[in-house]
């Protein structure tokens, strides 16, 4: 099998034979020795009848005739790697698709004019009372050229519903084009039937119908092209995704920067990114430390602080440093090229909610048929006089007016618009299925530490003692502390880190296990430890007990400092609470959505936590394994419940609960691991994430109704059961009309998600 | 007008049993491959014989314009692929159990059935 994509024009040819060139990328080419091995290696292989290695950029385009595995196999043998080049990344192949769109719209305008230039003069002509029948020669020979006009537009502007009704007949299967070319089919050979066997038709029946088939044609190709368009539109989301991936990127190979395509970094090359450029490839910075803004992946819109050892991804952009970074992966790799591979999936699955339509699609175009047939012979049967010509325009309008598209555009088109709707908010949904699940969620549980809390305890207050500021306890505590590996103490120093303290250089230090530690530092004598200690050693801290007490009932841990004998600060270290924990969970409070917090830690902390968030209903002291039982627990009492972890510890849970929603930190997500991965850390994506599929699922039910409704009373209404009653018959023009929008409404209706705004936050 | 009557519903069971109870001929993949075009509004060919417990690999080759055929569906597997235009699109199926996979277009225009035995 050939190895690129190949044009359709030699398409017999080409599923036979390889293109004539093909560009592969090298690695371990590490000298400028390893060309002449290289492109010797790849002449020997049969077919080839060039090879020119561009060492610089480690390339080799290779022209012949040969397979691109025997190529990489020649090559291997000769002691290196290789890879195709990928000539379609996602930018190039949906350049095509929009220009192949353009494409089409363009063609199907032009079909649209075709059908209405001679479709609405005839159209006006019997509307002003111009006489449509036939009853003298002159009038026969004037509606056969009419006829013959017809007939061109048929095949100019038609001929693809024809085709491909034909084609479809031929595989026992029917659509959209068997409905359109029976109704107009059946409209032209009636009228044509009433110029060439007038004598076999009753007086009154002798009517042609030319009007309605140019009209139909015209106005159908005109739904469809609009169709096109606001096709187009409902994939923005990925376009925008798919746009993030700068097309060059500079590579520093041989102490030389070169300019290079995307597709051609490879694995472990050092990148240089300035600022205001975009990260090209995912790595890890080597050297430099920049503001990285990755809003637009995550939707956090602070800008994130990168050294030394830091991620950088794919997509984002560099703020303020120069930095270099080694390419950890690339191409496919990437994780943003992960994530439009997840949203794309995700766009093209259909929630349970579609599956009835998707029933009925399948019998629909044949019960239609039948419709029609029925119909017909209900007016000959039973209708008056002209029965013929009625029971024509009621069979051909029946046909017309049945659209099976809008109802299998009703659910795909809203997903594709609101799973890219989440992703812009930095929610990345698996599929349809939790889509829909996630809109009918009762209750949310949230794992506390890591979900509600940063995750990473911190120094939340000092309580000074003895008249020396903040910043200097906070440097002489994580001074002594930084030969520590106690995590109070690593919070204690990391704290100090953050706040740009330089650390002294501390002397006997001493761990008392249990309590604390001891040390000195430019002869003062320092000890931090606990309540017990300060007894032990003699210190008055009578004056801060209360104060530690009641830190301690805001689920913090106190600790004492002193200096040479005398008590310095009260020093509080916690988990803090994520800044916007409190806002999200009241905005899924206020969706009706019962929030349950469960923790592995002790009833105290948890309270204090609880409390301050807004949660009513928490479990402390909850082992790993028995989280899943909580989440079955709620199950039991009927909640739709959506659970909230890491997606490490919280495995079971995440799997068990009806939505399992995993938090990514930045942008190293668990794409496969959950329902719904949350890009960013906040609880708002949460939220978000709720919103979007209600809306999503709303707009989905509107087209639904829209589509079932439109056919269920459309169809009847066409076959003529409101024309006993109030004797209306609807005209097979307005059906054709009909028809073309109500694809487009609910193209339209879907698109309307897009300015569907996840809450300021 | 009884001659119109029985034609009509003749006509009725015709259809009846043209779409719905005639079982198309399905074409084998051989050597577990197979070029599939899009054209016209249909799968050529839509219903297809693999070997169960083999993967096979087709081939899809779109030249319609309609951009319904632009993505491929197949449910069962839970596979998704955009086909774009004139271009081959090589899709692997994994050794399928037997059974019937449908594929279809993402509207459902365009249906095609996977048959593994």
């Amino acid at each position: 099998m050939g190895y690129s994509a190949i044009d359709s024009t030699q398409e017999h040819a080409s599923l036979e034979q390889p293109p004539d060139s093909i560009e592969l990328i090298i690695e371990g080419a590490g000298c400028a020795s390893c060309v002449g091995k290289i492109e010797a290696a790849l002449t020997s292989v049969t077919g080839v009848q060039q090879a020119e290695m561009n060492f610089a950029a480690r390339t080799v385009t290779v022209s012949g005739q040969a397979e691109s595995s025997a190529l990489i196999q020649a090559i291997e043998q000769a002691g290196y790697n290789a890879r195709v080049v990928q000539s379609n990344s996602e930018a190039e192949l949906l350049d095509e698709k929009e220009h192949a769109d353009l494409a089409y719209y363009k063609t199907l305008m032009w079909k649209m004019w075709i059908g209405l230039a001679l479709g609405l003069p005839l159209m006006i002509y019997g509307l002003i009372g111009g006489d449509m029948t036939v009853t003298t020669t002159n009038e026969r020979l004037a509606w056969l050229l009419v006829g013959a006009l017809t007939f061109s537009v048929m095949f100019f502007a038609g001929k693809h519903f024809f085709v491909g009704a034909w084609q479809s007949f031929k595989n026992h299967s029917a659509n959209m084009d068997t409905l359109i070319a029976l109704g107009t089919g059946t409209a032209w050979v009636y009228s044509m039937a009433v110029i060439a066997v007038p004598d076999l038709i009753p007086d009154m029946a002798r009517h042609v119908y030319f009007e309605a088939t140019a009209m139909i044609i015209g106005l159908i190709n005109l739904g469809l092209a609009l169709e096109v368009k606001a096709r187009g539109r409902t994939s923005e989301a990925i376009k925008r995704l798919i746009g993030l991936q700068p097309k060059t990127a500079s590579v520093l190979r041989d102490d030389i920067e070169l300019d290079i395509p995307i597709e051609q970094v490879l694995l472990h090359d050092i990148v240089r990114v300035r600022p205001g450029e975009k990260i090209p490839v995912d790595g890890v910075i080597q050297e430099g430390q920049t503001a990285i803004d990755e809003s637009m992946l995550t939707g956090e819109p602070m800008p994130v602080v990168k050294n030394t050892g830091d991620e950088v991804t794919t997509g984002t952009l560099n703020k303020t440093g120069s930095i270099l970074f080694k390419a950890t992966r690339v191409g496919k790799d990437t994780a943003l090229a992960q994530i439009i591979k997840m949203v794309k999936r995700a766009q093209n699955s259909k929630p349970p909610i579609g599956r009835l339509a998707d029933v009925i699609s399948a019998y629909f175009v044949p019960v239609v048929m039948i419709t029609a047939v029925i119909s017909a012979l209900a007016w000959l049967n039973f209708g008056p006089e002209p029965a013929l010509a009625f029971a024509i325009v009621s069979a051909t309008t029946v046909l017309i007016i049945a659209c099976p598209c809008a109802l299998g555009l009703a659910t795909p088109m809203s997903v594709m618009v609101g799973v890219g709707k989440a992703a812009e908010a930095g929610v990345l949904i698996r599929n349809g299925a939790a889509l829909q699940t996630a809109s009918k969620i009762t209750a949310m549980v949230l794992d506390k530490t890591g979900t509600i809390t940063e995750g990473a305890p911190k120094v939340t207050d000092i309580v000074v003692a003895n008249g020396l500021t903040e910043e200097s306890i906070l440097q002489l505590a994580a001074s002594m502390e930084s030969s520590s590996e106690h995590p109070l103490a690593l919070a204690i120093v990391e704290s100090a880190v953050e706040k740009g303290l330089s650390l002294n250089r501390a002397e006997n230090f001493n761990a008392i296990a249990g309590h604390g530690a001891e040390a000195t530092i430019q002869s003062q004598r320092l000890l931090l430890g606990n309540e017990k200690l300060m007894h032990d050693r003699n210190i008055d801290i009578s004056g801060y007990i209360e104060t530690a007490q009641q830190l301690a009932r805001e689920a913090k841990t106190p600790v004492y400092f002193a200096i040479d004998e005398q008590l310095a600060a009260v020093i509080a270290v916690a988990d803090p609470i994520k800044h916007d924990s409190i806002d999200a969970i009241k905005r899924l409070q206020a969706n009706g959505i019962r929030v349950v917090m469960l923790t592995g830690d002790n009833r105290l902390t948890a309270k204090a936590v609880a409390e301050k968030v807004g949660i009513t209903e928490f479990f402390a002291e909850v082992l790993p394994e028995d989280k899943a039982k909580k989440v079955a627990e709620l199950q039991q009492q009927g909640e739709i419940v959506g659970m909230t972890g890491d997606g490490i510890n919280d495995a079971p849970a995440l799997a068990l609960a009806n939505v399992g929603f995993a938090i990514g930190t930045g942008t190293d997500v668990a794409i496969e691991s959950a329902d719904i991965t949350l890009m960013r850390g906040s609880l708002h994506g949460l939220a978000d994430a709720v919103a979007v599929s209600k809306a999503t699922l709303r707009n989905i039910k509107q087209n639904l109704f829209g589509a079932f409704i439109y056919n269920v009373a459309g169809v009847p209404f066409a076959a003529g059961v409101l024309y006993p009653f109030f004797g209306l018959l609807l005209s097979p023009v307005i059906a054709g009309a009909a028809m073309a929008f109500s694809s487009l409404t609910v193209v339209m209706n879907a698109n309307r998600l897009r300015l569907f705004k996840a809450k300021d936050h | 007008m009884l001659l119109i009557n029985i034609s009509g519903v003749l006509l009725i069971a015709l259809i009846v049993w043209w779409f719905w109870l005639y079982k198309p001929q399905e074409i084998e993949v051989t050597n577990n491959k197979m070029v599939i075009r899009i054209e016209n509004g249909v799968y050529s060919p839509a219903h297809i014989k693999v070997k169960a417990d083999k993967a096979a690999v087709l081939t899809f080759i779109r030249t319609d314009s309609s951009p319904c055929s632009a993505t491929l569906l197949i449910p069962g597997l839970e596979m998704s692929q955009e086909i774009p235009l004139n271009k081959e699109t090589v899709i692997t199926l994994p050794p399928l159990a037997a059974g019937e996979y449908p594929f279809h277009c993402s509207m459902q225009m365009y249906r095609g059935v996977i048959k593994s035995e």
